[in-house]
């Protein structure tokens, strides 16, 4: 039984976001939600978790070292429940569905590709981390503040050393992966099912402009795989796994985890990176609108910038710190390329013609 | 054992052997049926009469021995080659078919036209006493009717030999002894090789041309109903055959009755031998339990510490409890029995 | 007092399974369908039906369905017939060994089944399987066999083998037997596994997606693409209702199937096989442990070799058992260890095993013996939760079971409920078929000697239900340790890792270590499962000795 208020609220924002996701044609439809949206918001949430906490909800792939979080609870006081929601887009769509009458207090994991459909959604409350002062200042996308940048991380080309020599030379760009001296190598995976392969979608968009179809029909004549997931492509169909494809579309910290989990051990990882291939992915956290515990709330985001969880997540989620100051594990530093001049799209281009560009590229590549 | 000289026609088993999990149900048993003869297999619970038929039939694999229908050996042949027919006691009517599918449930399996099925259902039906029963469901008939369905349905196919597990085993008194007269009659117009398993040897009298006694996995005697009766062979074929008066007798060969045999041992007393005298007559005895089988009297006279029971004669006064009488045992009248 | 107490008993039977359904299903879903449908849903529905691809998504849907439900009937059969009619050394843990398809996450299976496409030879050519239609129906019948083989052996068991005998007797070959004679008496329990069947192939999400190749689309990918990736909910809750329409019409359909006169069963002993049937047996059975057995082999040989790093990559690496040594261990990517999410699990497992056996129990009670349209409803009802789509019922949760006092969406408790939401129909389906079966003879005997109905059931049908009730409960655990689809929706505590997830976690990283680790858990999984189904099945073998 939902409160009255909230249903249309609800409603009103679903039927604005179907009409997004359905206004194939349109290139950017900005669709602001009416301002009494917010207003009627209802104070209500659901029915407190112990005093002195705060819940925070990721999605799956959230994970610190044991004692980070206790590090928090020691320094405030305030307990830490965290829950998990599903992958970022369950996370998200769980999060839309219970807008105002939020499952937690701060949500950690929203990224640029899912950025604007959350803020059309009014998913957060405005919060200025004073901690934002040492963040790259390009990760801030929100100048509003409704969410916070934590970390950064590439989507990249991975290959496996062994398979290039000088004869056939590591390919550098993405029209190199086109390029027929290159054919039946490379494995991506379906946007429509898999973030990463989105983010590769994403990164030929922003090379090619409006020229991205015609570079993905050559990616298909030049007999590109595509799967469902990350998994099914690393381990399926790319070398690493067994499978007999050099190139996968992977992370950029892909090759120092293929180090650090060896076995057996190895003396560097037998992949590389081709940074002129990558789409930098921004996570954020926010405030979830609704919160009765704003003030912990806060003391969480400033938390999730301090230095003891930033420097904590290389190693466990195999990004990069947002915070500048952060140092790098060694094998960040040892084998991480970044790309220097990521390919970069506006959160509300994507949001507006996600759907659309998914569509076509389906046409494309799988019909 | 039955005449010399191979046969051309009907059932034989030859040392037939079959173990489950290692123990030996039948055990080497051998014997033989002609076309148009009924072989009773007689024996308790357990004695390996069902596993018997149930190998002719196919459906177990003996461990050692071999079937035969004349010159023809069966023992690799599935069971739907066989042309056998077999009746189990609880029937195992389709339920999902109503008399006539039961019925024709061979022809049809062979590949039979729909009217010459319905013709020959409506005969077999006819021959079993239950013509225009065709359309009934099968759960909505008595027992009686129910195995005589499942008889009809066995012979509606015709086979060569056909094998009745108990089929009157559950069926009251009264219908079972109607049931086996017209079992009879049957049997003998079709001029099938039959064996018809049962416990109870009125039933086998009343059916046999020849009896065949199973215990423990072996034929202990196999004859005519006449032949058997007389000299049973064996304490167990004397008790399946029904007799009653078993008397052990001690190293002497003696007992309450005198001395009867050379030897330990056991005899039969055949009743229909016994005489039932006056007091002072034969041997001095006590009239116990008075009781009436089939009508006739049977007086249980106490001697010694044998008890011994004995028909009393047509027309002859009925002694009452606790009477002294005589009892005469003439020699014809004691059979010695081994095992 | 006594009188009430049993009046308050009779009411529980049904109203505890409804109540269960209103709560944890209908009103979930129910709220989600309205909360999308209100205003645009119905539009949307009107506009994807006109949509050839819609059509042809929908038409995919319901062809691969049928297709897989037919296949898995087929491959199972005679390993029923063997699970049902002979005794053999090692019964119980074939029986328990079938099941544990079910725990294996779809990436895992699917990376086994490409590796046995490769190595026989179908990952190319004419008999090409990989990413093809012919893929997703294979591994279809791998998930699904175990509940054909299980649900359909347990009631053959049951079945009098004299009227098979008897066809043979009268000159049926063992086809002719089976076809007239023990088919028509199986039917019910086959209608019952297949519908099982059907509606786990008709919502498949992940064997589409790995092994049907990316343009491959089902009703229920795409409430999820909607959803979730597009955040159209009223598009997602248009298809949903497609999806529930078709579900509860083949529930329907296949419930009018079972309906058709039950075959009463009595205990009976197994007889030995004739031999004509063996080469035909052989032949079948050797297909069912190639589809059960192939990816299974693959899987433990992966877990017992290190991945090849440096030069050559792949599989290739030697032998080692430091997977396994390392599932102890806390792995720097879990916040518990391996075997620790093994034991969340389990405790799940039991929990929604537990909830679902009480639950389907008393609903295949009140199938079997309620009024018509409440034994209907029920029948219908309770086989729901089998064909909606996990985006529905996740979401549904959500949005309803918000406010005291079902303010349940954040308890831990909630996804162990949405297993047992699955295992339901399974209790329920197994059962009926053998209460329906019981000998009412029984019953009126039981009577006469002055058991009152109550009784009667707690004497009569419950000694012979259990067993059906242990394979469903068996059924329930393995599903509840294997899921994590509906649930995926719900928020949950991280340190209540269960070994699906733990699995995917080592799964989600590049990494030889963490591969072979996720390998190596997902060969105790499977081990976990048989011993789970093992113990839950364990003396529920009364060996019934036939006369000779």
């Amino acid at each position: 039984m939902r409160a009255p208020p909230a249903a249309p609220v609800l409603l009103l924002g679903l039927l604005l976001l179907a009409g997004v996701a359905c206004g194939g044609d349109a290139v950017s439809t900005s669709v602001p939600l009416s301002a009494g949206g917010a207003a009627t918001t209802p104070e209500r949430a659901a029915p407190a978790p112990p005093a002195g906490s705060v819940t925070l909800i990721s999605h799956d792939s959230f994970w610190v070292s044991e004692g980070t979080l206790a590090a928090f609870t020691e320094a405030t006081g305030i307990e830490v429940v965290h829950q998990t929601a599903g992958d970022t887009g369950q996370m998200v769509a769980s999060a839309i569905l219970t807008v105002g009458d939020p499952l937690g207090d701060v949500m950690f994991g929203v990224d640029n590709t899912f950025l604007q459909r959350a803020l059309d959604a009014d998913l957060f409350e405005a919060y200025e981390s004073p901690a934002l002062a040492g963040v790259h200042p390009e990760l801030v996308l929100d100048p509003g503040h409704r969410v916070t940048p934590v970390d950064f991380g590439d989507v990249c080309a991975n290959y496996w050393i062994d398979h290039f020599n000088a004869d056939l030379p590591v390919p550098t760009t993405l029209d190199d992966l086109a390029d027929p001296a290159y054919a039946g190598m490379l494995v991506v995976q379906n946007p429509e099912t898999s973030s990463p392969g989105l983010a590769f979608l994403l990164a030929t968009i922003a090379e090619y402009g409006d020229g991205w179809e015609d570079y993905w029909a050559a990616l298909r004549d030049n007999d590109v795989v595509v799967t469902a997931g990350w998994e099914d492509a690393y381990y399926g169909e790319f070398v690493s796994g067994g499978g007999e494809r050099p190139i996968v579309i992977s992370y950029a910290s892909s090759p120092p985890v293929e180090f650090i989990y060896a076995d057996p051990p190895v003396d560097k990882p037998p992949t590389g990176v081709i940074t002129e291939s990558c789409f930098r992915q921004v996570e954020f956290a926010g405030i979830l609108a609704g919160t009765e515990k704003r003030d912990a709330a806060e003391q969480l985001v400033d938390f999730l910038l301090s230095e003891t969880f930033q420097e904590d997540i290389p190693l466990n989620m195999f990004v990069f710190p947002a915070l500048a100051s952060a140092d790098l594990p060694q094998t960040f530093v040892d084998f991480v390329e970044l790309a220097d001049d990521p390919y970069v799209l506006d959160p509300a281009d994507i949001e507006a013609n996600r759907n659309a560009w998914t569509e076509r590229w389906t046409e494309v590549v799988l019909r | 054992m039955n005449g010399a000289g191979p046969r051309v026609e009907g059932l034989a088993v030859e040392g037939l052997t079959v173990a489950f999990d290692g123990v030996r149900v039948l055990d080497g048993v051998d014997l033989s049926v002609a076309p148009g003869e009924v072989l009773v297999l007689l024996g308790p619970s357990g004695c390996g009469k069902s596993t018997l038929l149930r190998t002719v039939a196919g459906l177990e694999r003996p461990t050692a021995g071999r079937v035969r229908w004349g010159d023809e050996d069966l023992t690799e042949v599935p069971t739907h080659l066989r042309q056998v027919g077999l009746v189990f006691q609880d029937h195992a009517l389709f339920g999902h078919r109503d008399v006539a599918g039961n019925v024709g449930f061979a022809l049809r399996v062979a590949g039979a036209e729909a009217d010459v099925v319905a013709h020959r259902v409506a005969r077999t039906l006819g021959l079993v006493g239950l013509a225009g029963f065709e359309g009934r469901r099968v759960d909505t008939l008595s027992g009686g009717e129910a195995q005589r369905v499942a008889l009809a349905r066995s012979l509606a196919a015709a086979p060569r030999v056909l094998l009745l597990d108990e089929p009157l085993g559950s069926l009251d008194r009264a219908l079972r002894e109607r049931l086996t007269d017209d079992l009879g009659v049957l049997l003998r117009r079709l001029g099938l090789a039959a064996i018809h398993v049962t416990h109870d040897h009125d039933e086998a009298f009343a059916l046999a041309d020849r009896i065949a006694v199973l215990g423990g996995g072996r034929i202990d005697r196999i004859g005519t109903p006449e032949e058997v009766w007389a000299d049973p062979g064996t304490v167990h074929a004397a008790r399946c055959l029904g007799h009653d008066n078993l008397v052990a007798l001690d190293a002497d060969g003696c007992c309450a009755l005198g001395r009867l045999g050379d030897g330990p041992g056991t005899v039969l007393l055949r009743s229909d031998r016994l005489v039932l005298a006056g007091s002072g007559q034969g041997m001095a005895a006590t009239v116990g339990a008075v009781a009436r089988r089939a009508g006739r009297p049977v007086v249980g006279l106490l001697v010694g510490d044998l008890s011994v029971r004995v028909p009393v004669a047509d027309g002859a006064p009925v002694p009452r409890s606790g009477d002294g009488v005589g009892l005469v045992v003439p020699a014809g009248a004691v059979v010695s029995l081994s095992g | 007092m006594r009188r009430a107490g049993r009046r308050a008993a009779a009411v529980a039977v049904w109203a505890l399974p409804a109540a269960f359904l209103a709560v944890f299903f209908l009103y979930p879903v129910g709220t989600i369908l309205f909360e999308g449908l209100d205003g645009r849903g119905l539009d949307r529905l009107v506009e994807l039906g006109g949509r050839a691809s819609f059509r042809s998504v929908a038409w995919f849907t319901l062809w691969q369905a049928v297709a897989s439900t037919v296949l898995t009937v087929l491959v199972a059969l005679p390993g029923a017939h063997l699970l049902a009619r002979r005794r053999f050394r090692g019964k119980a843990l074939l029986r328990a060994v079938t099941t544990v398809p079910f725990v294996l996450p779809t990436v895992v299976v699917g990376g086994a089944f490409l590796a046995v496409f490769e190595r026989l030879g179908l990952d190319d050519g004419p008999l090409r399987l990989t990413r093809t239609a012919g893929a997703i129906l294979v591994a279809h019948v791998f998930f699904n066999v175990a509940v054909v083989l299980r649900t359909v052996g347990t009631f053959w068991e049951g079945l009098d083998p004299r009227a098979d005998e008897q066809a043979r007797v009268l000159g049926a070959t063992p086809w002719q037997a089976f076809r007239w004679v023990t088919w028509p008496a199986l039917r019910p329990a086959v209608a019952a596994a297949a519908s099982i069947v059907f509606l786990f192939c008709f919502t498949s999400f992940g064997v589409v997606l790995v092994l049907g190749g990316p343009a491959r689309a089902t009703l229920e990918t795409e409430v999820w693409r909607h959803a979730v990736s597009r955040g159209d909910l009223a598009s997602a809750t248009a298809v949903a209702l497609v999806q529930l329409a078709a579900v509860v019409a083949a529930v329907v359909a296949s419930n009018h199937l079972q309906r058709r006169r039950a075959v009463v069963q009595r205990p009976v002993r197994r007889v030995p096989l004739p031999r004509a049937g063996r080469g035909l047996l052989a032949g079948n059975l050797s297909l069912l442990a190639a589809v059960l057995g192939l990816p299974v082999v693959v899987l433990v040989e992966r877990s017992l070799r290190q991945l090849g790093g440096g030069s050559g990559g792949g599989w290739s690496g030697g032998w080692t058992l430091g997977h396994y040594a390392a599932l102890a261990d806390r792995v720097n990517l879990l916040p518990v260890s391996a075997l620790e999410a093994l034991g969340n699990s389990l405790l799940f497992a039991v929990v929604a095993g537990g909830v679902a056996t009480v639950v389907g129990g008393l609903a295949a009670v009140v199938v079997v013996h309620g009024r018509r349209a409440v034994a209907r409803a029920f029948d219908l009802g309770m086989m729901l939760p089998l064909g909606v789509s996990a985006v529905t019922l996740g979401f549904g949760m959500l949005l309803a079971l918000d406010e005291p006092p079902l303010d349940l969406r954040s308890s831990r408790w909630l996804v162990p409920v949405a297993h047992s939401l699955v295992g339901v129909p399974f209790v329920m389906r197994t059962v009926v078929p053998t209460l329906r079966s019981v000998d009412q003879r029984l019953r009126e005997a039981a009577s006469t000697l002055g058991a009152s109905p109550a009784r009667v059931r707690r004497e009569v049908d419950c000694p012979l239900a259990l067993r059906a009730l242990a394979v469903g409960a068996a059924f329930s655990v393995a599903v509840s340790l294997g899921e994590f689809g509906a649930t995926s929706f719900l928020p949950r505590h991280p340190d209540r890792l269960t070994a699906p997830l733990a699995l995917f976690r080592l799964l989600g990283v590049p990494g030889g270590a963490l591969r072979g680790q996720a390998m190596a858990l997902a060969v105790v999984l499977m081990v976990l499962t048989a011993a789970a189904v093992l113990v839950i099945e364990g003396g529920r073998r009364g060996s019934v000795r036939g006369d000779w």
